[in-house]
C-alpha cells in the first residue's frame, strides 16, 4: 500500500503500484479537482505539481511518487502564486465549462513560480500542453500577465 | 398527456430505440430560431408554449417532481419555480438550462436579479431538476432541454417576470409592515427602502412576510433604460468553483457504494458482441462484474483504473454482419458523384439551371468537402445511473431532460417522471450531450440494468471511446455554380449539398424533415441573404451511410457558411470587385447583416494596406465573412500570415455581432473568443475518417485541437440593439473558417476548399 505526500499530508492509499496518480487522487482520496481528459499526457487536464514541477498525473504511476511532495488544485491557494493566479482567473472570468481549468492553473502557477514575468512566448511554451476546448486561451494569457503584474507589484511594495 | 409505452425494442444495428423515438415525437417542438412553428404528432395545442404556460410555471412552485426542488420554509419567499429568497438574504435562481461553459447560469441569474433589484453578490444559481411542466424550454414547446442557442432567448421574458414577481411581493410586504403606499417604496441591491420615513429592510428580513402574500397576477417589467445589470458587467457565478477544483462535474460524482464501469465498444458501427471471454478480466482484483449490453461489453469494478485494466483483459469477438463497413474515401466518392445530379429543392427562385447550362455565359464553379467531426468536449461522455425501488436516478451534465427521461423510462419500464435527473456542470458539450437518441445515457442505464442491484454505477468513456463513439457532424459535399451576367452582376447561383440527415429516424424527424429536406442540412444555404435573381438550393440525403450523426456547435452552418462565403469571394475575385463591396451591394435588404459587416470592416480597418512581412516567401492577407445563425448575425475579418512552407498563422480576428439586447457583454466576448478557437480546430485539424467502417482517430494526438500558441487575437464588437436577445453560444463559429480561407486566398491567390485545410498546397 503506497504512502503519498499529498498537499502536505501523508496518505496511505489502497492502489496497485501501477495505478496512475490521477485515479488515486480522484477515486481513492476523493479529490476530484484534478481532471481526467485524455489518459495519455496529451491535454494537461490532470496537471499536478510533484516537488513543484508540473506533472501529468494520468501517466504517473504511484510507485514513482514515494517521498515526493504532491500538490493539487485543492491546495494551490496555500501558495502566494496560486492565490494570485486564482484571483486573476476570477477577475477576468477566464473559465467557460471549467473542466480543464484546474490543469491550466497548475501549469500557470508552475510557470509564474519559475518565471515572474513571462513573455507571450514563455506562456506559449509553458501552456501549450494544456488543451481548452472552450478555447479560453486569450483570457488565460491575459490572466497570467495579470497575475504576474499583481505578484510583481506586491513584491515591489513589500521591499 | 403522454402515451403509455412498453419496453423498447432495441435495434442494435442502428442504435435507435424505436419506441423512444415514438414517444419523443409526442413533444410539440417550437423552433423559433427558424421563425417557424413545428409540431409533433400528438397535436398538443400549438399555443401551449405561449404566455399561458409561462404564467403557470411562474405561479406553480409547489407542484412537480425532482429532488432538487427548492425547500419550502416559512422563512422563505418562493413565488415561482425560478427564484427563492431565504431569510439570510441569499437569492437562489433555479436554472432550467445546462451550464456547459456558455455562461447560462450567469445569464439567467442576471435576468432574475435585474427585475428583482437584487444584490448580485448574494445571488446563487442552482440547477433545476427534470420537470418539463415547470422547466420546459419555451422554444421547444413542452420539452425541457438546452440547445440551439435558445437559453437566454426563451427565458428573456419568463425569468424577468419571475424576478419582478418576487420584487413586487417584497415591496408589498414592506408596505404592509411600514403602513406606507407601495408606490413610494424603492428597491436597490437587495434593500427595500421608504425614503420619507427613512425605513429600510433587506430581502432576508422581508422574505418570511412576503412569502405569505398572494403571488401577483399583473407583473410589470422595467423600462430597459433602468437596467442596472443587463448590458453591464455581471461577473460569472461559476468562476470561483471552477478555479479551485470544487465545481462538480459528472466525472466527479462519488456516491456511497458506487461502482465504475467502462465499456468495450464494437470497432464498427452496428457491430454486436458475439462471444465474450471475461475470465482474465474477472481475475483482476476489484473487477466486480462483466455484462454484455447492446452497446458492447461493460466491465464493472470498484474504481476507474481497475475497470480500465479489466477492459484491457477482455477478449470479445464481434458480429459484424450488420455493421457499417465503408471508408471515408468511398463515402466521399459517392457524395461527389451524387452532387453531379439534381437533388430535392430546398429553395428555387428564377431559373438557375437554364442560365448555368448556357455555355456562352461567364461561369464559375467550385466544390467543397467537409469531414465528420467529433465534438471532443474536455470531459468525455459519462453518466451515473442508479435504479432503486422503481426509480431511476441519474447524475449527468444533462442537456435533454425530457427526451432522456423518456428514453430511460422506456428502458426500465417505468414512467418518465420516475426518472430523476441531477443536472451537473458539463465539461463542454458543443451539442454532444444533447443526444437525439440518448446514446450514452442509455448505455450507462443498460449497464445498471444488466448488472442489477441497487448501487449507483458511473459509466466513464475514455478519450478514445469518446472520439470513436460516433454522433459526428456529418460529412458533406457541396457543389456550387454561379453565372456572372453581362452587366457584371451575380445572375445565377446553384448550391447542391450532399450529406446525411441529422434528424432522420429520430424524434425530430416529424418536425424538422419536410418533403425530404432536413432543415438542419441546408440552414445557412437555403436562407442565403444575397440578392440573386436566379437561385437554387438542392439537397441529396444518402441513407446508406450508417454513421451516427448529430448537431455540432452551429449545426448546418458549420458547412454552409464556409461554402457560401468562400464561393462569394471567388465570385468577387472573378468580377474584380472588393469582397466587402460586393456583399454590401447584395445585402441591401438585410440591415442587420449590413450593420454587423460595416462594424467589423471599420474596426479591422479593411481598406488600409496590411503590414508586409519581410521574411522571404511570407505572405499576409485579410478575409471577410458574414453569416446569420440562431437569429444572430456575425461578421468577421481575419488576418493571416502564410510562410514559405505553407504554415498559416491566424493573427487576428475582428468580430462584430448582433445578438439583440446584450445581456452580458463580457460573456458575449467570451463566447466569441471560444467560438473562434473551436472553429479553428476544425478548420486546421478536425477530421474523423473511417477505414473499412472503423474510426481512425482516438486521442488528442490524432484528433487535434488548437493550443495556446495557435490562438489568434480576437476582438469582439457588439452591434447596439434593443431587440429581444438571440443566440451567442454558436453564431460566431460559422464565419471563422470562410474568413480565414478568404484571407489565405488574399495572401496566396490559392483557394482551399477541402476541410480540414491542406496547407501544404500553400508552399512556395
Amino acid at each position: 500500500m503506497p504512502t503519498l505526500n499529498v498537499n502536505g499530508q501523508s496518505r496511505n492509499v489502497d492502489a496497485t503500484p501501477d495505478t496512475p496518480l490521477l485515479w488515486v487522487l480522484r477515486d481513492s482520496l476523493q479529490m476530484t479537482g484534478t481532471k481526467f481528459g485524455c489518459g495519455q499526457a496529451l491535454c494537461g487536464a490532470c496537471t499536478v505539481h510533484v516537488d513543484g514541477e508540473p506533472t501529468r498525473s494520468c501517466v504517473m504511476p504511484v510507485s514513482a511518487l514515494e517521498g515526493k511532495k504532491i500538490t493539487t488544485i485543492e491546495a494551490i491557494d496555500t501558495q502566494k502564486v496560486g492565490q494570485a493566479v486564482q484571483a486573476a482567473w476570477q477577475k477576468l472570468d477566464v473559465v467557460q465549462c471549467g473542466y480543464c481549468q484546474s490543469g491550466q492553473i497548475m501549469s500557470a502557477v508552475a510557470l509564474l513560480t519559475a518565471n515572474k514575468k513571462p513573455s507571450d512566448a514563455d506562456i506559449d511554451a509553458a501552456m501549450s500542453g494544456n488543451v481548452c476546448r472552450c478555447a479560453t486561451y486569450q483570457r488565460i494569457r491575459a490572466a497570467i500577465h495579470e497575475a504576474s503584474q499583481s505578484l510583481n507589484s506586491r513584491s515591489t511594495s513589500s521591499t | 398527456m403522454y402515451k403509455h409505452m412498453n419496453l423498447a425494442h432495441y435495434d442494435t444495428a442502428t442504435r435507435q430505440y424505436d419506441q423512444t423515438v415514438e414517444a419523443l415525437s409526442h413533444w410539440t417542438l417550437t423552433n423559433v430560431s427558424r421563425r417557424s412553428f413545428l409540431k409533433g404528432t400528438a397535436g398538443l395545442a400549438l399555443g401551449f408554449a405561449a404566455t399561458g404556460v409561462v404564467q403557470a410555471a411562474l405561479a406553480d412552485s409547489s407542484k412537480g417532481s425532482g429532488q432538487a426542488k427548492p425547500h419550502s420554509k416559512s422563512s422563505t419567499l418562493e413565488p415561482n419555480a425560478f427564484v427563492r429568497i431565504d431569510s439570510d438574504g441569499s437569492v437562489t435562481v433555479v436554472s432550467k438550462h445546462l451550464e456547459m461553459g456558455q455562461g447560462v447560469y450567469t445569464g439567467l441569474a442576471t435576468l432574475v436579479a435585474e427585475e428583482l433589484d437584487a444584490d448580485w453578490s448574494k445571488v446563487k444559481v442552482q440547477g433545476a431538476p427534470a420537470d418539463a411542466k415547470r422547466y420546459f424550454n419555451s422554444f421547444w414547446g413542452t420539452a425541457q432541454g438546452t440547445g440551439g442557442s435558445t437559453a437566454i432567448a426563451n427565458s428573456w421574458e419568463q425569468l424577468r417576470k419571475a424576478g419582478a414577481a418576487a420584487r413586487a411581493m417584497l415591496v408589498q410586504a414592506a408596505a404592509e409592515k411600514w403602513k406606507v403606499p407601495a408606490g413610494e417604496i424603492t428597491v436597490s441591491k437587495g434593500v427595500v427602502s421608504h425614503a420619507s420615513s427613512k425605513r429600510a429592510a433587506t430581502f432576508g428580513e422581508l422574505a418570511a412576510a412576503a412569502g405569505k402574500l398572494p403571488i401577483p397576477t399583473e407583473i410589470r417589467l422595467k423600462d430597459p433604460k433602468d437596467f442596472v445589470l443587463i448590458g453591464k458587467q455581471a461577473k460569472r457565478k461559476d468562476s470561483a468553483d471552477k478555479t479551485n477544483g470544487k465545481a462538480r462535474f459528472t466525472q466527479d460524482v462519488q456516491l456511497p457504494g458506487m461502482l465504475v464501469a467502462v465499456v468495450q465498444h464494437p470497432p464498427k458501427f452496428g457491430g454486436i458482441a458475439k462471444t465474450v471471454n471475461d475470465k482474465a478480466a474477472k481475475a483482476i482484483p476489484g473487477v466486480i462484474g462483466v455484462v454484455t449490453i447492446p452497446q458492447g461489453v461493460a466491465v464493472i469494478a470498484k474504481d476507474t483504473w481497475t475497470a480500465i485494466k479489466g477492459r484491457e483483459a477482455l477478449v470479445v469477438e464481434w458480429d459484424e454482419s450488420n455493421a457499417f463497413k465503408l471508408g471515408s474515401d468511398e463515402i466521399a466518392a459517392q457524395y461527389a458523384a451524387l452532387a453531379k445530379t439534381p437533388g430535392l429543392h430546398a429553395r428555387k427562385e428564377g431559373d438557375a439551371d437554364k442560365i448555368i447550362a448556357d455555355p456562352t455565359r461567364t461561369q464559375l464553379s467550385s466544390s467543397f468537402t467537409f469531414p465528420f467531426l467529433a465534438h471532443a468536449a474536455m470531459e468525455p461522455m459519462n453518466c451515473v445511473v442508479q435504479f432503486k425501488d422503481g426509480v431511476c436516478e441519474v447524475w449527468n451534465g444533462e442537456q435533454m431532460h425530457t427526451g432522456d427521461q423518456y428514453a430511460l423510462a422506456n428502458l426500465f419500464g417505468i414512467q418518465p417522471d420516475q426518472v430523476k435527473i441531477n443536472m451537473l456542470y458539463a465539461g463542454g458539450s458543443f451539442g454532444r450531450r444533447a443526444n437525439k437518441d440518448a446514446d450514452y445515457l442509455l448505455e450507462a442505464a443498460s449497464i445498471t440494468k444488466a448488472f442489477g442491484g441497487t448501487q449507483p454505477i458511473k459509466m466513464i468513456w475514455t478519450r478514445e471511446d469518446d472520439t470513436k463513439a460516433g454522433y459526428y457532424r456529418p460529412m458533406f459535399h457541396h457543389d456550387l455554380n454561379a453565372v456572372i451576367g453581362s452587366k457584371g452582376e451575380l445572375l445565377a447561383w446553384r448550391h447542391r449539398l450532399v450529406g446525411q440527415s441529422i434528424v432522420a429516424g429520430s424524434a425530430f424527424e416529424s418536425v424538422m424533415l419536410k418533403d425530404g429536406i432536413d432543415a438542419l442540412s441546408v440552414e445557412g444555404a437555403s436562407n442565403l441573404p444575397y440578392a440573386i435573381p436566379n437561385l437554387k438550393v438542392e439537397l441529396h440525403t444518402p441513407t446508406n451511410i450508417k454513421v451516427p450523426v448529430l448537431w455540432w456547435r452551429s449545426v448546418g452552418s458549420t458547412h454552409t457558411a464556409f461554402s457560401t462565403e468562400v464561393f462569394l469571394d471567388q465570385i468577387a475575385q472573378k468580377m474584380g470587385k472588393d469582397p466587402v463591396a460586393l456583399r454590401l451591394e447584395l445585402l441591401a435588404k438585410h440591415p442587420r447583416h449590413l450593420a454587423a459587416l460595416k462594424l467589423a470592416v471599420e474596426k479591422a480597418a479593411w481598406g488600409n494596406p496590411m503590414k508586409a512581412n519581410r521574411m522571404a516567401g511570407t505572405r499576409v492577407g485579410r478575409g471577410v465573412a458574414v453569416h446569420e445563425s440562431f437569429n444572430s448575425v456575425v461578421a468577421q475579418v481575419a488576418e493571416v500570415t502564410v510562410d514559405k512552407a505553407g504554415n498559416v498563422k491566424v493573427d487576428r480576428i475582428v468580430c462584430a455581432v448582433d445578438c439583440g439586447t446584450a445581456i452580458n457583454p463580457d460573456n458575449i466576448r467570451s463566447q466569441v473568443e471560444g467560438s473562434v478557437g473551436y472553429a479553428l480546430s476544425a478548420l486546421f485539424y478536425g477530421e474523423i475518417t473511417l477505414k473499412n467502417g472503423e474510426v481512425q482517430q482516438g486521442n488528442f494526438d490524432s484528433y487535434q485541437p488548437i493550443r495556446m500558441n495557435e490562438m489568434p487575437k480576437v476582438e469582439t464588437y457588439i452591434v447596439p440593439s434593443t431587440a429581444v436577445p438571440t443566440g451567442i453560444g454558436e453564431p460566431a463559429v460559422p464565419p471563422v473558417a470562410p474568413a480565414v480561407v478568404n484571407a489565405i486566398a488574399n495572401a496566396t491567390q490559392k483557394w482551399l476548399t477541402q476541410l480540414p485545410l491542406k496547407t501544404e498546397l500553400l508552399k512556395v
